[in-house]
């Protein structure tokens, strides 16, 4: 039981700490990429930093929810981070919830972070509060037929069974309908996280800007709980994408050997996926918003082709 | 477990006692509006307590059998009670209790404009009808009450009769009351004459024996429970009537009245017809799944909070439909302990939107009182003015949007869990429908999510965009304790489901004959044998250890704690105002352009230029309604034909008595002739 607790931390800490450096190999290599140097990978922390030593400025107009969302937005990713399983299956906390109610938990941060978009009574919040929720929920069914797939094949929606089955049967994985789950997931998981296509988190006071424009108004350790948020969000979302489409690596029992191995395996993997976000943004311009839906629709299609094909392909 | 059947009996008395006290107090204390008010209410309120005591016993096991023989012609009035019934006399007392109570702050606006002693008499005539509905066991008795149900509950409707839109709304409710109830005479007759006999207990029995010859009748049942329910496209009535009535008479018509047609779309669906042919379940679960997008789809584009709160109605209608269709297909193809839990779904779903739905419809209500305006565009900023409201009602938008750790994730969860599940049917097409389902109830809580998002933080938050909004003020205690009490109903339901999942489970297995796929203890839930499992209490108490340590261990880190409170930014503009904040209709505008498909907005620009010089402006007007469609595509025609046919039929109207002797003969003759 000792081992375990200690294991779930560890977890916890790969997260919480992992997420900024995530952030900062994504930039890193976008900048490269786009012939800059670009900042330290580990520019990122110094941010956080000074974000939680400065004073905050709160709109007088705001209420205790504009307070409140920050913390709440921050826990809820904590908490989802005791979910996911990042470095094996066998964590204690893994019991609190399948995939849908970790999807559910990340609507409740987006939920608050959309009040406190409105709060503070300003054009730009409400903008990107609208534009949010819109998204949000037209990536919601993408994500559980996507989900659906997956269970059709695994016989399970419990995130460490997915693993573990696929893991014990990779000959599962060898066929259309993974895939397909596997491009539809990966389009939400950019539109969930605020990446381009969908938006740009490169871009600050901008009519196009989605994600920043809920955010405009925070300040201090306000903008730090929200910014570190983010990144765990894109952490854990990249996380599940590597364990659940490609579990190779995942520690399926508790040694020291394999919960190492697991470690390495999902730093190679984060990397990849980080630069995988560092080419498409490089290389994709940012869809008009009333295209967006477009592309959701397509990623929805992809999904739904991938339960329909292990319908037939058992 | 056997409880003695005088308990119940008792109870059920006592319940009676009480409304007709609080029926005939209110009418006796006419001259005192205020007694009125206090007894009428009361009377309803402790009647609803005790009901909901009934409910409990009922759901506990116990049983109950009554006839009054001469009461009503045919069989007299026969109650009885099982665990479906009890189930839905548990759900309507927890829905009037807290509406009761509510209403006897709510209605002190009433004195002197409108009789005090009517409302409360119609008032305990409609939840007394509402609690007997369940418990009806003859075809007479069930439609005496279900009538008594809908004409209450049209005199509640029409308290503001003074607004034509009020007398209009009840119009279009009293109409399709009646649509629906004709539909429900027809099939009740056809199944008393097909299986011999009016009384419910004995059509289990009679009716399993050939399920297969019954469509027709069911076809008139699911009309008629529907339209009651709201599903699309019956659901006509609801927007309207709905935010007419009074707050808390739209509470119990939205929480509680509408779930009757689900009641008796379980009752037909699980006892009478037993297992039906497939169709069935798959016609309600593509109405469940229409009537959920589309219900929250227009309630997106709703300004008016209590009509945004009635399509809300239609949307949580096709979530529990979703899982009720689901259940009999599962049924259908012999999955018994699938069907169960599909059925603990929708029940459970039931359950929580009396509970939410009652909370934002009071919630709104209690604006309504603060500001005399339902017009979201006049609202803002109330969350200073009335902080307690805004809390209740911000935990009812968690609710009904299914977020954790609130009781409309869990429902929505099981649901999810029993639409996922549907891929041990092998058959493709089944498969599909299934599989569409799922994206129709997540799109469908995602956009809840949304539209609450906009009824809550246009409400709410920001700054004020009226007069009338700036000078509210926090509502009386006995609405703030109503509104407290469903709040932490939701809390109690999203934390602790294994209290009613328990009893869910015995209703189930008395309707299925077996045990749901799941395991349930006070710490998690599991669906079958590890397929998806769910620990909310853990959730719960893991968000709030959470909110307390990352504070906590912020401040240990040495952050800068200090606040300055400064005005929003604003590009540098002069002063900030409400006009720059963010309109509902701007908020729902993504969602109208997506779905322009569906809302088919009509846009109008109408700008008013200064005779000297075009770059001055002096009015802008813009006109961006969208259409409803199914007022449009279906009922305008519909009524074109009835008005057509009427015309029609008034050759027959010579006004000439001797004529119409005529006719009474011709008809006399004919019905003879039938009759042989």
């Amino acid at each position: 039981m000792f081992t375990e607790i200690a294991i779930e931390i560890s977890e916890l800490l790969i997260v919480m700490f992992g997420s900024p450096l995530l952030v900062g190999v994504i930039r890193k290599v976008k900048a490269r990429l786009q012939g800059r140097r670009g900042a330290t990978i580990f520019q990122p922390y110094a941010d956080l930093c000074k974000l939680l030593s400065k004073e905050a400025v709160v709109s007088e107009n705001t209420s205790w929810i504009f307070r409140f969302t920050p913390y709440l937005l921050s826990t809820t990713m904590v908490l989802s981070a005791l979910i996911v399983p990042v470095l094996t299956t066998r964590a204690p906390f893994g019991f609190m919830g399948n995939i849908i109610a970790l999807m559910y938990l990340f609507l409740l941060g987006t939920f608050f972070l959309a009040l406190a978009g409105l709060d503070a009574g300003s054009a730009f919040g409400g903008m990107g509060s609208s534009r949010e929720v819109a998204l949000a929920a037209l990536a919601e069914p993408t994500v559980l037929i996507a989900i659906f797939g997956i269970a059709l094949r695994a016989g399970t929606t419990s995130l460490d069974g997915i693993i573990t089955r696929f893991a014990a049967d990779p000959l599962l994985m060898l066929n259309a309908g993974h895939l397909l789950a596997f491009f539809a997931f990966f389009i939400v998981a950019l539109a969930e996280n605020g990446r381009l296509p969908v938006d740009n988190p490169a871009t600050h006071l901008e009519l196009t800007m989605i994600h920043e424009a809920m955010i405009l108004e925070y300040s201090g350790r306000y903008l730090a709980l929200a910014e570190w948020a983010a990144g765990m969000k894109l952490f854990l979302f990249l996380t599940l994408l590597s364990n659940l489409f490609f579990p190779w690596g995942v520690a399926l029992a508790n040694t020291p050997v394999t919960l190492c191995s697991a470690f390495v395996a999902l730093a190679i993997k984060l990397a990849f996926f980080a630069a995988a976000i560092a080419m498409i943004e490089t290389a994709v311009a940012k869809l008009r918003l009333f295209r967006v839906p477009e592309l959701l629709a397509g990623s929805f299609t992809i999904a739904l082709l991938a339960v329909v094909t292990s319908f037939f392909i058992k | 477990m056997i409880i003695d059947s005088t308990l119940m009996f008792d109870l059920f008395l006592v319940t009676f006692a009480c409304f007709s006290a609080g029926a005939v107090g209110a009418l006796v204390t006419a001259r005192s509006p205020t007694l009125a008010r206090v007894v009428g209410h009361a009377g309803a309120l402790v009647g609803a307590i005790t009901a909901l005591t009934f409910g409990l016993v009922g759901l506990a096991g116990g049983s109950m059998q009554l006839n009054v023989p001469n009461l009503l012609p045919i069989g007299g009035a026969a109650f009885g009670v099982d665990r479906l019934s009890a189930f839905f006399v548990m759900v309507v007392a927890t829905g009037a209790i807290p509406a009761t109570l509510y209403a006897i702050g709510y209605t002190r606006e009433y004195t002197g404009k409108h009789s005090l002693a009517g409302m409360g008499f119609a008032l305990n005539i409609f939840i007394a009808a509402m609690i007997l509905v369940p418990l009806a066991r003859n075809v007479l008795t069930f439609l005496a009450l279900w009538e008594l149900m809908s004409l209450a509950s049209y005199f509640l409707v029409i308290t503001d009769h003074e607004h034509e839109e009020t007398l209009r709304a009840g119009w279009v409710y009293f109409v399709m009351a009646h649509t629906g109830f004709a539909a429900l005479f027809l099939g009740f007759l056809l199944l008393a004459q097909t299986t011999g006999t009016m009384n419910f207990t004995d059509w289990g029995v009679a009716a399993k024996l050939n399920p297969g010859s019954h469509n027709l009748i069911f076809i008139l049942f699911a009309l008629g429970f529907g339209s009651k329910a709201g599903v699309i496209p019956l659901h006509v009535w609801l927007p309207r009537a709905h935010p007419a009535a009074p707050s808390h008479v739209s509470a119990l018509m939205s929480g509680v009245m509408i779930k009757l047609g689900v009641y008796g779309l379980a009752r037909v669906a699980f006892d009478w017809f037993g297992v039906g042919p497939a169709w069935w379940g798959g016609l309600v679960l593509v109405v469940g799944a229409v009537s959920a997008v589309l219900g929250v789809l227009y309630a997106l584009v709703e300004h008016d909070l209590k009509r945004l709160l009635a399509y809300h109605s239609v949307e949580n209608i096709g979530i529990i439909l979703l899982g009720l269709g689901a259940g009999m297909l599962f049924q259908a193809h012999r999955l018994e302990a699938l069907a169960a839990l599909s059925l603990i779904a929708a029940l459970y779903h039931t359950l929580n939107h009396a509970v939410f739905k009652s909370l934002l419809f009071m919630g709104a209500g209690a604006v309504l009182h603060a500001t005399r305006t339902r017009n979201m565009e006049e609202l803002g900023g109330l969350i200073k003015r009335m902080p307690q409201t805004a809390v209740f009602f911000l935990v009812g938008s968690l609710a009904i949007a299914a977020l954790p750790p609130f009781n409309g994730f869990i429902s929505e969860w099981l649901t999810f869990q029993s639409l996922l599940l549907s891929f041990q049917i092998s058959a493709h097409t089944v498969n599909l429908i299934f599989a569409l389902g799922v994206a129709a109830l997540a799109l469908t809580s995602g956009l809840a999510a949304a539209c609450f998002v906009k009824a809550f933080g246009i409400t709410f938050l920001a700054l004020p965009r009226s007069e009338p909004a700036a000078l509210a003020h926090e509502v009386e205690w006995t609405m703030r304790t109503a509104m407290a009490a469903l709040a932490l109903a939701c809390v109690a339901l999203g934390v602790a489901p294994f209290v009613i999942l328990a009893p869910l489970d015995a209703t189930a297995f008395d309707l299925i004959g077996a045990h749901a796929d799941m395991r349930f203890d006070w710490n998690a839930l599991v669906t079958n044998d590890g397929f998806g499992w769910v620990a909310p209490l853990w959730i719960a108490l893991g968000l709030g250890a959470f909110l307390i340590a990352i504070p906590l261990a912020l401040g240990l880190m040495g952050t800068n704690k200090r606040r300055r409170y400064y005005e929003t930014w604003g590009c540098g503009r002069a002063l900030q105002t409400a006009r720059f904040e963010y309109t509902a209709t701007a908020f729902a505008n993504p969602f109208k352009r997506v779905f322009a498909l569906l809302y088919r907005p009509v846009k109008e620009l109408d700008i008013e230029f200064h005779p000297e010089s075009r770059y001055f402006v002096r009015t802008i007007t813009y006109y961006n309604e969208g259409r409803l469609i199914f007022e449009d595509a279906l009922y305008r025609p519909l009524l074109r034909l009835i008005r057509a046919l009427a015309h029609g039929a008034r050759v027959m109207q010579s006004g000439n008595v001797h004529s119409y002797l005529a006719y009474i003969l011709v008809a006399l003759v004919a019905l003879l002739i039938l009759a042989v």
